[in-house]
């Protein structure tokens, strides 16, 4: 009846329409049918074949050469234009009898969670924005295609190397799931505090490299009448947890980030956890305006640029994000998290980086290889390259932004990595539970804004993590 | 005319009762089907009983949404009521009486047009344009006024004990226009003469409101106690786009469509979030069933 080996369905819709009966919840078997509508379409839609192509050199992973191809683009911060002008061109021009369907949206979820229901979902998707299906259950549910066989192809540009040889490490680990890899993350990120080069020139500011400095550079910006530190708490309270979790894994080690992805016990409580907590909770109270709880990101980000906000935590999307609202002249730049005292167990050059912006094949879609050569394609150099030029930002493909000339605030953040060395970590718990995250921002707002203290906000997400693991309803993931 | 009755009868309900179950009845049958599943909208669902509903009873969130609900409903329709029945009062009977008519205070009319202006917006402006009057800085309509006067602003969706009602100001200026309306129908149907005979044994315009107006006004009240107690247990889309971190903060301001919508849209867990809706649904029904009770005593009182 399925196709696809992975579909953890011990339920069928026969069986559980016949339970449904016995329990004599439904009155009538006419109500029992049509309540089974929205719920049953994985088992039957997935009765298609799968196209298929024969394999060769230039077609390493069989996609069938006429087979069309329907591409979803989440529209947000890197637009579209970079998949209509470069990637779907490149798949166009390997495939020339392959027709792309090409859509894009600002609410994956909304437009997609029904094609998956009904069981005839699009073959390439880019799953992200605030909107986004949750990657853990798509995983969970069988949906997302394994992309070992891509890793493992070879590359478009040299037949010698394998694909995940051509990307920066930790790409795949980005996007795997108990070790599998299901989702490719495209962008490289790296996530740290902001402030504008200009602002701090004029002022004879410089960044602040460990707790002392920073506390004093603060007080000298506030004497100044600029507002030192914030973020936005109506809808961006996790760029602050991230500042938090960064900081943890300084002090502590990138253990303590791995014990919370893994819900171990008492992982929000580690020690570095609470120093951290106890430390950005200081900076809450003395130095982020009571004003920003009720604000959105791009009111709090628009404050920055026009020189009300000294620094702001985020990853180096912003600059390409503020664009438009930016000041000639402004010139943003990255400072990594300052480090808490000499005992930390990172230095304070580390950061948090990771692959940014998820893209995934469909498992139970009707061409699931083409799928897996769109991303071939877009792991080229060709691809990576005109993205870069499209987008200014670098991707995971190590060549695509070589002799690129960066915005200067991207520049200061592969600055950044580059100076980070190997001391470079990233967190997965927030795209592996979804409610963990939720009560994360929140508890995060509570501390910032002086509600609550760092003692009872470890404490509270712990408490959420605990349920999380007894939940038997969410899948678990672990790295 | 027996003859051919039922064929008749049938043929005429065939369409609008098969409208009702596939898109009323069914979804509703669904809910409870899924409710008893950890669905997670993919693929197929599995059955897990009344598990979603042992966790609603330990799930923090759910009880301060139903509390929320609570202060929702004795608010809401009271506040709305009160402000809309002085408001209609004065637009009908406030003012002096031209040859023995009670007339409305001078440009009623107008009044009536502008009172029905937010009805006529959609929700969703509604809750952006309050996001503008609220907003916490010196960009917002009530702060920016407060501060230019040197005053603190006040964090109205900020402060956890004003969040909340902060979204029932929303709620009820939204409302206010439709049952001003509605009031003033139903004071028109009162006959003049008796507000005549009142006035002319003296009573004042007070009395004429407690005595005259609203006994005669009492079923158009009562609908409109239900009406609003309907909305109170709504009460989404104000709070989804005006409220800081939906619902927040912490869940200072949160109802259970934004704790479905949560669930559901967030989480993935339409199984657990059907329970909410289940939940909700018995809320509402019990809600109703009280109402109607209650009515009809008041009206055998009559």
């Amino acid at each position: 009846m399925s196709n696809t080996p992975e579909t953890p369905t011990p339920l069928s819709r026969r069986t559980l329409l016949g339970r449904t009966a016995a329990a004599g919840l439904l009155a009538t078997p006419v109500v029992g049918l049509l309540g089974a509508c929205a719920t049953s379409g994985s088992d039957e839609g997935s009765n298609t074949k799968a196209e298929e192509g024969t394999k060769s050199a230039t077609n390493p992973l069989g996609a069938a050469e006429d087979a069309p191809l329907e591409v979803v683009i989440f529209n947000g911060g890197y637009g579209e234009k970079y998949a209509t002008d470069v990637h779907e061109p490149l798949y166009k021009k390997a495939f020339p009898k392959a027709e792309i369907k090409h859509q894009s949206t600002q609410a994956v979820s909304t437009v997609l969670q029904p094609r998956f229901a009904s069981g005839n979902p699009p073959e390439f998707v880019n799953n992200s924005g605030e909107k986004l299906i949750d990657f853990g259950s798509l995983v969970a549910d069988g949906q997302l295609m394994d992309l070992t066989e891509l890793w493992d192809a070879p590359s478009v540009d040299d037949p010698g190397k394998k694909v995940r040889d051509t990307v920066v490490p930790g790409t795949v680990e980005a996007g795997s799931f108990n070790g599998k890899p299901y989702v490719l993350y495209y962008v490289s990120t790296v996530f740290g505090v902001w402030y504008s080069g200009k602002l701090f020139k004029e002022n004879g500011w410089a960044p602040a490299k460990d707790w002392s400095e920073f506390t004093a550079l603060l007080d000298k910006i506030k004497a100044k009448g600029i507002t030192p530190y914030g973020y936005a708490g109506a809808n961006a309270a996790y760029y602050q947890w991230n500042v938090i979790l960064t900081h943890a894994a300084k002090i502590g080690g990138t253990d303590v980030l791995k014990n919370i992805d893994n819900l171990e016990d008492g992982a929000w409580q580690q020690d570095a956890v609470k120093q951290a907590a106890q430390a950005w909770a200081e900076i809450g109270a003395k130095y982020v305006d009571k004003s920003f709880e009720g604000l959105k990101h791009t009111d709090v980000q628009l404050r920055q640029n026009q020189y009300k906000l000294a620094f702001y935590p985020s990853g180096d999307w912003l600059e390409g994000e503020q664009k438009k609202d930016t000041p000639a002249g402004f010139d943003y730049q990255l400072m990594p998290v300052p480090s808490l005292s000499g005992s930390d167990k990172l230095p304070g050059t580390a950061v948090r980086a990771t692959a940014g912006e998820g893209y995934f094949v469909s498992a139970k879609s009707k061409n699931p290889r083409g799928g897996l050569e769109y991303m071939r394609q877009m792991l080229s150099v060709a691809g990576a390259k005109g993205f870069t030029e499209v987008v200014k930002a670098p991707t995971v493909v190590t060549a695509g932004s070589q002799g690129f000339a960066f915005p200067p605030g991207v520049a200061s953040s592969q600055a950044a990595l580059a100076a980070a060395g190997k001391d470079v970590f990233n967190l997965y718990f927030d795209g592996w539970y979804k409610e963990l995250d939720t009560e994360a921002r929140t508890a995060t707002n509570e501390l910032m804004f002086g509600r609550i203290k760092a003692d009872a906000f470890v404490e509270r997400i712990q408490k959420r993590a605990d349920a999380i693991k007894k939940d038997s309803s969410v899948a678990k993931f672990t790295r | 005319m027996r003859h051919g009755k039922y064929p008749f009868v049938i043929g005429f309900l065939f369409a609008p009762v098969t409208l009702y179950v596939v898109f009323v009845i069914a979804p509703y049958a669904q809910a409870f089907q899924i409710s008893m599943t950890n669905w997670r909208g993919l693929s197929a669902p599995q059955w897990v009983g009344f598990d979603n509903y042992r966790r609603l009873l330990d799930d923090g969130r759910f009880w301060q949404a139903v509390q929320h609900h609570g202060v929702l409903l004795l608010a809401l329709p009271l506040i709305t009521i009160a402000i809309a029945l002085f408001f209609a009062f004065l637009l009908n009977v406030g003012g002096r009486s031209v040859g023995g008519q009670r007339q409305g205070v001078r440009g009623a009319k107008f009044y009536r047009v502008v009172f029905f202006f937010p009805q006529v917006l959609a929700v969703a402006i509604i809750a952006v344009l309050f996001q503008m009057v609220y907003r916490p800085n010196e960009s917002g309509l009530i702060n920016g006024v407060l501060m230019k006067i040197g005053l603190d602003p006040v964090l109205f969706l900020i402060r956890p004990n004003l969040a909340l009602w902060s979204i029932i100001a929303v709620l009820v200026w939204q409302a206010v226009g439709f049952y001003v309306v509605l009031f003033s129908a139903g004071m028109a149907s009162i006959p003049g003469e008796i507000y005549e005979a009142a006035e002319m044994d003296g009573a004042s315009k007070v009395m004429l409101f407690f005595r005259v107006t609203l006994p005669l006004l009492w079923d158009t009240l009562q609908v409109a106690w239900v009406y609003l107690g309907i909305a109170a247990f709504d009460a989404f889309a104000i709070v989804a786009v005006l409220s800081v971190d939906s619902g927040g903060p912490d869940g200072a301001t949160t109802v259970l469509a934004v704790e479905i919508y949560r669930n559901a849209f967030v989480y993935s867990k339409y199984g657990y979030a059907s329970a909410m809706g289940v939940a909700l649904f018995f809320l509402t029904l019990t809600f109703a069933a009280l109402t109607l009770r209650l009515t009809k005593r008041e009206s055998v009182e009559y």
